[in-house]
């Protein structure tokens, strides 16, 4: 039963239920019922809290290094050293969120106009 | 953090919370994701999507990764149960990032049936936000802080699905690429100026590190090994080495 072999007006929506919303909303109301009985103290915290941290910290590198669409078409080493400078002007402005953002679009954009 | 004096009623009203997290659409992060899902509009139009079945997705959905996964799945013809397992493995992920959010939430009173509800406006970037405001936020006011942000952000992107579809604007490819890079660059920045111990700040850094490693060797559980095995050797070298003389975060 795939997306388009059942010619009815609902199939599709029951197709994103099923196979959409309940299999990434179980894993969020497992989350809940995981986090419920965790003390913000705990030892168990500060390692669930790494993992989730390592975990949106690989996120960050596969957008950087292996993106899709049309930043794929940017050269790697051009991405790299424009998430490496802002992240270094973003330390260096004692920690400020635009000034990373802004100096990393900054080199980016310069990048791809000079044709890299 | 401040915790009241008996007596001395907390600051504000829950719908007082609630419009202060509304507000925080209006902010960076709000804007890159709204940018993100653009991308996705056009995306799902070119996928030949209906306008109705994009707008349904990203509401019940609402995790970027996932709903690609889920064109992919529908654009290669796959059946409904390959097409579940596919979209489950994507959105793991989401399980330890509720789970290390809960406790910043929840007071004393928080019915978990709130929390399963917020759960669902749980992604990678209403995380990031959370980490980023949550602390500012006197506790029994942080669901309705969090519901104003969240639930507000998820409307506002699937109205930008709606009208980004119907709308297909040539949106230039490049200028969408320099809106894409917004993403990991906010979460870098925010994740690293958020992070209340150096057990974050090293998780951080094995998960940069390990994330690219593991998606060359397993694409399909990259995040997942990236997590797990960078989250385990960042909590014992946290263990090993307490931050001497650093000052934790805020």
């Amino acid at each position: 039963m795939s997306y388009s072999s059942i010619d009815a007006g609902w199939w599709p929506f029951v197709y994103i239920l099923v196979a959409g919303w309940f299999a990434t909303d179980f894993w969020r109301y497992a989350g809940v019922l995981l986090g419920r009985r965790l003390s913000e103290t705990s030892q168990a915290f500060v390692f669930v809290r790494a993992v989730a941290t390592a975990l949106v910290a690989a996120v960050i590198s596969r957008l950087i290094l292996f993106p899709s669409g049309s930043l794929a078409e940017t050269a790697l080493l051009l991405r790299l050293s424009a998430a490496v400078i802002g992240f270094i002007a973003f330390l260096l402005a004692g920690q400020r969120i635009a000034v990373g953002i802004g100096v990393a679009l900054l080199v980016l954009v310069a990048g791809m106009l000079s044709g890299f | 953090m401040q915790n009241t004096a008996a007596g001395a009623p907390p600051e504000g009203t829950n719908l007082l919370w609630f419009g202060r997290g509304m507000r925080k659409i209006l902010s960076l992060p709000a804007f890159i994701l709204m940018s993100a899902f653009v991308g996705f509009a056009g995306f799902a139009r070119e996928s030949g999507i209906e306008f109705a079945h994009a707008v349904f997705m990203t509401a019940v959905i609402w995790a970027l990764p996932a709903q690609v996964v889920l064109i992919a799945a529908i654009g290669a013809g796959m059946t409904i149960v390959p097409t579940f397992v596919a979209v489950t493995l994507s959105s793991v992920r989401l399980m330890p990032m509720v789970t290390a959010l809960v406790p910043d939430l929840r007071a004393e009173k928080t019915r978990t049936l709130t929390l399963i509800f917020l759960s669902h406006f749980v992604a990678v970037t209403s995380w990031v936000m959370a980490n980023q405001y949550i602390g500012q936020v006197p506790r029994r006011f942080r669901t309705a802080f969090f519901g104003g942000f969240a639930v507000t952000l998820t409307t506002m992107n699937i109205c930008v699905v709606a009208v980004i579809y119907e709308l297909s604007t040539g949106i230039p490819a490049p200028v969408l690429g320099v809106l894409f890079f917004l993403t990991p660059i906010y979460f870098l920045t925010s994740l690293w100026a958020t992070a209340r111990d150096h057990v974050v700040k090293i998780a951080m850094v094995t998960g940069l590190l390990l994330g690219p490693i593991f998606h060359l060797l397993a694409p399909d559980f990259d995040l997942l090994l990236a997590g797990i095995v960078g989250g385990v050797a960042a909590f014992f070298i946290g263990r090993r080495f307490p931050a001497g003389g650093k000052t934790a975060g805020q």
